[in-house]
């Protein structure tokens, strides 16, 4: 049928100049016009949406074809989602956050268009206070069994006998060291503040997150990482201003550049320690002697969901121990289900990057429902990133 | 005859109706809504409350910091970008053959097809160890860093708003009059004398719409400081994610957001008249 190899190309050089100059004398088909601006793609996509075309058929199950989730930097396989997709027809779309406060706001802005989402523990009080978390139907969670839950992790997902969120995995709060580059071994927070001022000059980071950045500045001083405290903040906020000028960046996706050797030490989660030790051994994961965070985070579905039943169905499947160990596999971080934990490999339970030894867990501290919402840690924040 | 003017009004108030409620539904509505908000007060769980003080804008000092950074930042990117623009549109307009002006222009224009966040993404990797340090390594120059530095943040600036810069200052200089550069070399000027009194002078509204345009926009960046930068500076612009994001203290977020608008509106009325006197009294509009 082709007559010349020029049939099938989007537009031939000289159909692009002839069309260059028709714009440019101001002149444009309608054809041209909607392919232009996107109205036709636009006008297509609208009359799926309103019904006036039909969409393929997936109304037995009604889970629609597509939800979206929102949860935090690496934190899942994305081979999960496919999966998801190839059983149900539903494509998950993936919305990154970089700290708590930001889900909050889009939250409470409304629209979110979430359909699950995975708020961190000492959140979670505050989500039922505002009345923007639905509290879970658990008949259609039957793959979640509670009795295989280590309460010790999971108590803050249920309110009142009310369950309002179900675990996804816990985790410390520590940092990453690239050793090749910072040879001196390290175990306090004050050893990381003090060499990110002397060796670690401009190659440090810190998350763009008060929770943890201000938390882990509390700690050099030995006070508790949740403080509202004003004189210790106070101090806090000294020794953040002293630092300042000698950080790499303020930003909680750190892995980027810790893998190409920008950064040399950040602050990290266990999950990206993890991670970030598996692909490139020279990274150590570092927990601070003198405490700081312990946390899980949780699977929510948000009041406003536009995609309940789908965004049911996808926390059915992640509470699935086979998927869920997929997922601990690819993500790194401890899990909080026993069915889960008896799958995972001796070498996965035996990293004390997972589990650490019990002298270091026990200083740590869960998040505070209060630091959460507090203007007084917010403004610090913000003057320390504005200095 | 009056018929006849009644229908020609018809005509024009049906033309702008379009324009018009597009207008007042996404500019002039929302600028309403965060004017109520910035005389509002921040709920105990952040948001937004009713009630009516003035309490936000007296707190502007606190980002006097904000304030200053894209004050210096917004003019000295402008700048930044007309020293990389100006010789490339005075190259398309008045020295680049005829033919290839037109491929050379849509090469200009093409990246603006992409999304500005997916270009400074890019921009990350190439500045980033794995980039040009990476290369700089095999020739013994180690451990230099590039990115999250002022040099890359200026760097992102002029790239992503370079065609603003280049478009408005080509369009003057492709009106030029030939005629007056011949003119001006009979007379005995020289070739500089020439691109200074004749060429340079007659594209400066050129130059000032370009200057204003990128400028107004850098008012409100927030992405580049971000990306390239590594967040360590603020801008205004990262003040107000910051406010509604983490902070959630809308009204404040909403005072910072009308002041900015206020600022954005006297640049442009200082660059017009500006531009107005420096065209000889012509009047200029710039947008």
């Amino acid at each position: 049928m082709s007559k010349s190899y020029r049939d099938g190309l989007p537009i031939s050089p000289e159909k692009f100049v002839d069309q260059l100059m028709r714009l440019k004398r101001g002149s444009i088909s309608r054809r041209d016009f909607l392919g232009l601006t996107g109205l036709g793609v636009a006008t297509a996509v609208m009359a799926r949406e309103l019904g006036i075309m039909p969409t393929p058929a997936l109304a037995a199950e009604n889970l629609g074809d597509r939800m979206s989730i929102a949860t935090w930097p690496n934190y899942h396989d994305p081979q999960t989602f496919e999966n998801f997709k190839a059983e149900t027809g539903v494509a998950v779309e993936v919305n990154v956050f970089g700290s708590n406060e930001e889900m909050l706001a889009k939250l409470q802005a409304g629209g979110s268009g979430w359909s699950l989402f995975v708020p961190t523990n000492y959140t979670i009080s505050t989500y039922k206070k505002l009345g923007i978390i639905e509290p879970l139907d658990m008949a259609k969670l039957g793959n979640f069994d509670g009795s295989q839950e280590d309460a010790r992790f999971t108590a803050e997902g249920t309110i009142d006998g009310t369950i309002y969120a179900v675990p996804k995995n816990w985790g410390t709060t520590g940092f990453a060291v690239n050793t090749k580059k910072l040879a001196k071994p390290m175990s306090s927070w004050k050893e990381f503040w003090d060499t990110a001022m002397a060796e670690g000059d401009g190659r440090t980071m810190v998350h763009d997150y008060q929770l943890t950045t201000i938390g882990n500045a509390l700690k050099y001083y030995g006070y508790s990482f949740n403080s509202l405290k004003q004189d210790e903040l106070a101090k806090a906020e000294e020794l953040l201003l002293k630092v300042k000028p000698h950080l790499f960046a303020v930003s909680s996706d750190y892995q980027p550049s810790m893998r190409s050797g920008d950064a040399w030490m950040t602050m990290c989660w266990t999950n990206d320690g993890a991670q970030l030790h598996r692909d490139i051994a020279e990274i150590a994961y570092v927990l601070g002697k003198e405490g700081g965070e312990i946390w899980t985070d949780f699977y929510a579905i948000p009041k406003d969901a536009p995609n309940k039943p789908a965004g049911y169905a996808l926390l059915n499947y992640l509470m699935n121990p086979k998927v869920a160990v997929k997922e601990h596999l690819a993500n790194g971080a401890p899990s909080t289900d026993a069915r889960v934990n008896a799958l995972l490999p001796k070498e996965v339970l035996d990293n004390p990057i997972l589990y650490p030894a019990a002298d270091l867990l026990k200083p740590l501290e869960f998040g505070a429902a209060a630091t959460l919402t507090d203007p007084g840690r917010a403004e610090l924040m913000a003057r320390f990133k504005s200095a | 005859m009056r018929g006849n003017l009644v229908r020609k009004n018809l005509l024009t108030a049906l033309l702008l109706a379009p324009a018009t409620l597009w207008l007042v539904v996404f500019l002039v509505l929302p600028f309403i809504a965060i004017a109520i908000f910035s005389v509002g007060e921040r709920a105990p769980e952040g948001g937004y409350q009713a009630a009516l003080t003035f309490a936000q804008y007296a707190n502007l000092p606190a980002r006097a910091t904000a304030f200053w950074n894209t004050m210096v930042l917004a003019p000295v990117g402008a700048f930044a970008c007309l020293l990389v623009a100006y010789p490339v549109a005075y190259y398309l307009a008045l020295r680049a053959p005829q033919r290839w002006r037109l491929i050379l222009l849509a090469l200009i224009v093409i990246p603006f097809w992409t999304s500005l966040l997916m270009r400074t993404y890019a921009w990350m990797y190439i500045l980033g160890g794995r980039g040009i340090p990476a290369l700089l390594a095999y020739v013994g120059i180690e451990d230099l860093r590039l990115i999250n530095t002022p040099g890359a943040v200026l760097l992102g600036i002029v790239y992503g708003y370079l065609p603003l810069m280049i478009l408005p200052i080509y369009v003057s200089l492709e009106r030029l009059d030939r005629r007056l550069l011949e003119a001006s070399a009979d007379l005995g000027a020289t070739p500089l004398f020439t691109f200074l009194g004749v060429t340079l002078r007659l594209s400066l509204p050129g130059v000032m719409t370009g200057f204003s345009l990128v400028m107004i926009l850098l008012l409100g960046e927030y992405l580049i400081p971000t990306l390239l930068g590594g967040g360590k500076v603020f801008f205004i612009g990262n003040a107000l994610v910051d406010l509604f994001l983490q902070s959630r203290n809308w009204p404040f977020g909403s005072a910072i957001a009308i002041t900015l608008v206020l600022v954005s509106v006297a640049v442009l009325i200082v660059a017009n008249r500006i531009s107005t006197r420096l065209s000889g009294a012509r009047r200029v509009d710039l947008i």
